[in-house]
């Protein structure tokens, strides 16, 4: 030890402080450098899906001019209706092989589109001017500027039809309404995700329906009401070992039992939410009993003081207090529902489904499980939807979160 | 007289450890009747034997007779929330609830059906935080919080809450350890007044408050209730040594 200096006030006056200041501002780099690093693998992660998937948002199209004679004459066959305006808008296409070349331009399914864009027109002009969805090849090689490893699928015809289209500024780009609105589809350019995006709705409604009001109520008599035995420990025991089951069991026992035993609906959201609600319930428990315990004592003793009845005390003063924190809870939970796949697989869920669920009865995707079937498609294309319905289910989640947020500032704010 | 609250060899115990041994105590009507004693000696497990608070714990075990006005409060007939409702409590630490002074004092009123009318209710706010010596601090801020206000206001306004339902017996579990001396007073003056209507039993740890407050004494000391008498005689002339050990500081 070095002489001490008792009249200093300086830094150096005191052995050993250096050290410890360097000690604290290590501590300081290493906490940055942590939150730095998982910042940057954030930003990374959804810069690469936003960048990959917005362009499912959009649609690339192209302008076709259909003489009113062949309207007249094949108005009410779009699909020859189609096949006669492609090859119309396109010079050369003479042969057998030429003419398939030239359907395979638009669209699969473009047909409706031309036939609602005559419609809408009203016109009598002797020419009608509609855009209509390209192939996927076409769209996917008109993002990405016509780079040439997308080009490889076409032919040197195609490539100079392609070439003359983009001359004569006949393509265009276009918010994709179909895509949050249709089903799915096995043809990249009408598939959708308005049908998992419901199914995820309705799914969702029915878990938190169930698993919210059984988990709260379970928590308050728990917590509240039940005597402090042996039966009730293991019960809490067993409620927290639940929480940590593998949530592909809690879908073998959904198909079990909600689908051979009761028979529902297969693929329902109904029994869809039934078997995420399983999965939720412990961790809303947990929760819910863990904001009631954070409720002083001292607000059940000034209720009970007064002559309040038990459950006068907890569903006036105790409960109100401890709902922002189960609201965060059920929230969790309900993410945690969200994205969750492996369950629903279970119950056949992952059934390629064509047409929006209208109802809790009606077979349904879900957002993740559509991700999953998109992903294992082989069309290059599917991997743009892939990473656009990735967008949605972010966005889902973060409209989620919000509404959480809010709820939970008006809650407390109240008391 | 006869007494308000009369125990009679009254034992608790928390599990296996007996608290209180054989207390017996009566309590006058319109008095104030303070239980002083060292840290631990068993003064606020009696009080809360006096409105059953002790039923919460469930290890809590109760034996003896406790009777208010003659009838036992431990009987099987006897409902605690009509008891608490006849024997109010304010607690050692201020617990308004966290809503506004209005509706902390219209609580009680309210879940025991005591106002009719928007009317009647305001009227029992009023008288009730008037009694507690609040109206005047509060009167234009009743929407505001509870919480808000500070230590001895609070504690006042409990006092408003617990004597919004009438009781006829206040239970004050150490009223003032959170307070400063101001506020110590305001609550010692407010106690003058209310034992006119209430009957009052404080527990303090402070020997000067039950001297200035209370009528009459009772000095735990290791869950044995020790000596009881009239205030102003057991702080002069004290019959066991232990009190006189405990008043002049020698224990405790």
């Amino acid at each position: 030890m070095t002489d001490t200096n008792k009249t200093s006030l300086t830094r150096e006056s005191l052995p050993g402080l250096n050290r410890r200041y360097r000690a604290e501002r290590r501590f300081h780099l290493v906490g940055k450098m942590a939150v730095a690093f998982s910042l940057a693998f954030l930003t990374f992660l959804i810069g690469s899906i936003v960048y990959q998937g917005i362009g499912a948002f959009f649609q690339t199209e192209v302008r076709l001019e259909v003489p009113q004679e062949m309207i007249a004459e094949h108005g009410d066959d779009g699909f020859t209706l189609l096949r006669q305006s492609m090859l119309h808008n396109l010079p050369d296409a003479k042969g057998r092989s030429a003419r398939r070349e030239a359907y395979k331009m638009a669209g699969e399914g473009s047909d409706i589109e031309l036939l609602s864009a005559i419609a809408d027109q009203q016109t009598q002009a002797a020419v009608v001017t509609v855009w209509i969805p390209v192939s996927d090849d076409i769209d996917m090689a008109y993002k990405s500027d016509f780079a040439p490893d997308m080009l490889g699928s076409f032919s040197d015809r195609q490539k100079g039809w392609l070439d003359t289209w983009v001359a004569d500024d006949r393509l265009r780009m276009s918010f994709n309404t179909g895509f949050l609105v249709n089903g799915d589809s096995r043809d990249p350019e009408r598939a959708g995700i308005g049908g998992a995006l419901m199914g995820s709705i309705f799914t969702l409604v029915v878990c938190l329906v169930l698993s919210f009001v059984i988990g709260i109520l379970a928590a308050i008599y728990l917590e509240e009401f039940a005597p402090k035995n042996k039966l009730t420990a293991f019960l809490e025991v067993n409620i927290n070992n639940l929480a940590t089951v593998p949530s592909i069991i809690f879908g073998l026992l959904g198909l079990a039992v909600f689908l051979n035993t009761f028979g529902l609906p297969r693929s329902s959201a109904l029994v869809g939410g039934m078997v995420l609600s399983l999965m939720t319930l412990p961790t809303i428990i947990i929760a819910s009993r863990v904001a009631l315990q954070s409720v002083p004592p001292s607000i059940r003793e000034a209720a009970l003081g007064l002559g309040a009845t038990h459950i006068q005390a907890v569903f006036h003063h105790v409960l109100p207090l401890a709902l922002p924190g189960m609201l965060t809870g059920t929230i969790l939970g309900m993410a945690r529902a969200l994205g969750e796949t492996a369950p629903l697989l279970m119950i056949g869920m992952v059934a390629f489904i064509a047409d929006p669920p209208s109802s809790f009865m009606d077979p349904t995707s879900a957002l993740p499980v559509q991700v999953y079937l998109w992903a294992d498609s082989p069309e290059r294309a599917f991997a743009e939807k892939t990473s656009g319905a990735i967008i949605v289910l972010l966005l889902f989640l973060f409209v989620m979160n919000l509404t959480a947020i809010i709820l939970r500032k008006k809650l407390e704010k109240k008391w | 007289m006869q007494p308000k609250i009369l125990a009679k060899n009254v034992n608790v115990a928390y599990g296996d450890r007996q608290t209180l041994f054989g207390i017996d105590l009566e309590i006058a009507p319109q008095k104030v009747t303070a239980l002083i004693g060292p840290s631990g000696c068993g003064k606020t497990t009696f009080l809360r034997c006096l409105n059953r608070m002790n039923d919460l714990i469930p290890t809590c075990k109760v034996e003896g007779t406790i009777t208010l006005d003659g009838q036992d409060i431990y009987d099987k007939s006897v409902d605690v929330e009509v008891l608490r409702r006849r024997i109010g409590m304010v607690f050692q630490k201020a617990n308004p609830f966290p809503k506004s002074i209005y509706e902390n004092v219209a609580y009680g009123p309210r879940i025991h059906g005591l106002a009719k009318t928007k009317a009647d209710l305001d009227a029992i706010v009023e008288k009730s935080l008037r009694r507690a010596g609040l109206w005047d601090e509060v009167h234009d801020r009743l929407d505001s919080q509870g919480t808000g206000l500070s230590g001895g206001q609070q504690q006042r306004l409990c006092i408003a809450r617990a004597i919004a339902i009438e009781p006829e017996v206040i239970l004050m579990d150490e009223p003032c350890s959170a307070l400063d001396p101001i506020a110590t007073a305001k609550i010692e003056e407010l106690m003058n007044e209310l034992k006119q209507r209430y009957t009052i039993v404080i527990v303090t740890h402070s020997m000067q408050q039950a001297a200035r407050v209370s009528d009459t004494t009772a000095f735990f000391h290791l869950g044995y209730l020790v000596e009881t008498g009239a205030t102003a005689d057991m702080f002069t002339n004290p019959q066991d040594e232990r009190t006189e050990a405990y008043i002049t500081g020698r224990i405790g």
